[in-house]
């Protein structure tokens, strides 16, 4: 039931948009629909010199795991150790709630002085958008292991590096994994953000803008919408997996 | 194998270092293939006896001795079962039993053999595909005495193991237990608050005072046979005695 009921807005948006755009009669306030929809259905033919649509999405993406990645590989043993050890915890926590608060484009000015433009002054502040989700979610998971599951496995004969591959970890996974999608998806929202920074010439982000310059809203409606449906598709991926591997969230008892 | 406590104490000291005794001047020995119950109101510090014995807990003053060496630390040839939530919810049933045997090393055809053999004691061997959250308290229970026994531990710590299951399931579970302790001749230290409980089950019952526990006495069950009624005369008899100490204990 939720979803049929879900579905009537988006129809009325679309048609509200269309009738809207034919009053105002302006491409660059609000371009028609059967103006933004071709690019959709189109998405290998070049825009404005840019690269396609799919060729700007993929750019796009790569910048997105390369980021996602490292942030990952950091802050996954981070907090798992700082979830572990209060001591490792006590001496990073304030670190980690002074940087926080501070949104990852604000740190553009000075990624492009560290890395220029490029590549990677993009990793980094999508590393950024994504490292704090994912790090917060590890300790809060690790933390939530029930010392029941700890005490078992010492009583069983595991050692303490047992006891962190084999019960910690998988017990912490769940949480760690809601880390990752939200990590994700503040990284893919960093990404478009970060292909403003001057002197990129690829993205989805940068279509956005660049089309706008040249007055060609639909194109920027159409990547805007790629956008989207890209963010959409990852966070369902991901779901999938949450609902697959770890159907015992929960459940336990 | 054999198990002696000497002289042990515990104290906790709370977050504001006020020093809280939760056991003092403990003394027993647990036999070889004996069946001992530690009984005791709540609080009256019997699960952190246990815990002592486990080797998660360390005593302020006194030792533990088995076999003659003294125990520090959790022990291979002493599996403790809890109360609740002690599978672990990722694993199937077969990947639970087999978790002592993969920390401890033992080849793969080892640690299957081990476990289904153990699973297959406890009356589960069709659920090896499982998941815990499938499955009812009772077999959850089951599972994790499958789990202990498949180390071949010489003794099982019990800790209220069925204090969270309905009366019924717990009658049955206790009826289990005795079959599993003849078939596998371990020495189980079993704590509960249920004097009903501990009569059914022991050979000796260390029956505890209030906090501080104190050892107020121990009885001997070992006149009243295998299977036993609840409603023969020993066995009420018995459970009286064991009730006035525990009351006794309370009005002090």
């Amino acid at each position: 039931m939720r979803r049929p009921l879900g579905i009537i807005l988006p129809i009325l948006i679309l048609i509200f948009w269309e009738i809207a755009a034919q009053l105002i009669n302006n491409q660059f306030i609000l371009p028609r629909l059967e103006t933004v929809i071709p690019v959709l259905l189109d998405p290998t033919v070049n825009i404005l010199g840019t690269g396609s649509l799919l060729q700007n999405a993929a750019l796009s993406l790569e910048r997105v795991g390369a980021g996602f990645l490292v942030a990952l590989a950091i802050a996954v043993p981070l907090g798992v150790g700082m979830g572990w050890s209060q001591r490792l915890d006590a001496f990073v926590d304030t670190t980690v709630q002074l940087f926080r608060p501070i949104p990852p484009l604000a740190w553009g000015p000075l990624a492009i002085a560290w890395f220029s433009v490029g590549i990677n002054s993009m990793v980094f502040i999508i590393f950024l958008g994504a490292f704090f989700p994912i790090l917060l979610n590890t300790i809060d998971g690790v933390r939530g292991i029930k010392r029941t599951w700890v005490e078992v496995a010492q009583t069983l004969g595991a050692s303490e590096g047992q006891v962190l591959v084999k019960v910690v970890l998988p017990g912490a996974a769940p949480t760690i994994w809601t880390g990752l999608r939200v990590g994700f998806g503040i990284a893919w929202m960093c990404v478009i953000a970060a292909e403003w920074l001057p002197g990129t010439t690829t993205g989805l982000g940068y279509l956005t803008l660049y089309a706008y310059n040249y007055g060609q809203m639909h194109y920027t409606i159409a990547a805007m919408i790629t956008i989207g449906i890209i963010g959409i598709a990852f966070d369902l991926l991901f779901r999938s997996v949450e609902d697959r591997w770890f159907a015992w969230r929960g459940l336990e008892r | 194998m054999k198990l002696a406590v000497h002289d042990l104490s515990k104290v906790f000291v709370t977050g504001t270092g006020e020093r809280v005794p939760a056991l003092e001047g403990i003394n027993l020995t647990v036999g070889d293939e004996e069946f001992l119950c530690i009984l005791g109101p709540s609080g009256c510090g019997k699960t952190t006896l246990l815990r002592i014995i486990a080797g998660l807990e360390t005593p302020t003053t006194g030792s533990i001795e088995v076999d003659g060496q003294a125990l520090d630390g959790p022990s291979r040839r002493i599996a403790m079962i809890f109360q609740e939530y002690s599978l672990f919810p990722w694993r199937t049933v077969l990947e639970n039993v087999v978790f002592g045997l993969e920390v401890q090393g033992k080849s793969r055809e080892d640690r299957l053999a081990a476990a289904r053999k153990y699973l297959g004691l406890v009356g589960l061997g069709s659920f090896e595909k499982s998941f815990p959250y499938e499955l009812s308290g009772g077999m959850r229970q089951r599972i994790a005495v499958a789990r202990a026994l498949a180390t071949e531990p010489a003794a099982l710590l019990m800790d209220e193991p069925f204090g969270a299951l309905d009366a019924q399931t717990r009658n049955l579970m206790q009826t289990e237990l005795q079959e599993i302790w003849k078939k596998t001749r371990k020495t189980i230290i079993f704590v509960t608050h249920s004097v009903d409980e501990a009569v059914f089950l022991a050979d000796r019952i260390v029956v505890l005072t209030q906090r501080p526990g104190r050892v107020r006495e121990i009885v001997h069950v070992k006149k009243c046979p295998h299977p036993r009624d609840r409603t023969c005369s020993d066995f009420v008899e018995i459970r009286r005695h064991v009730l006035d100490l525990i009351s006794a204990g309370s009005s002090d």
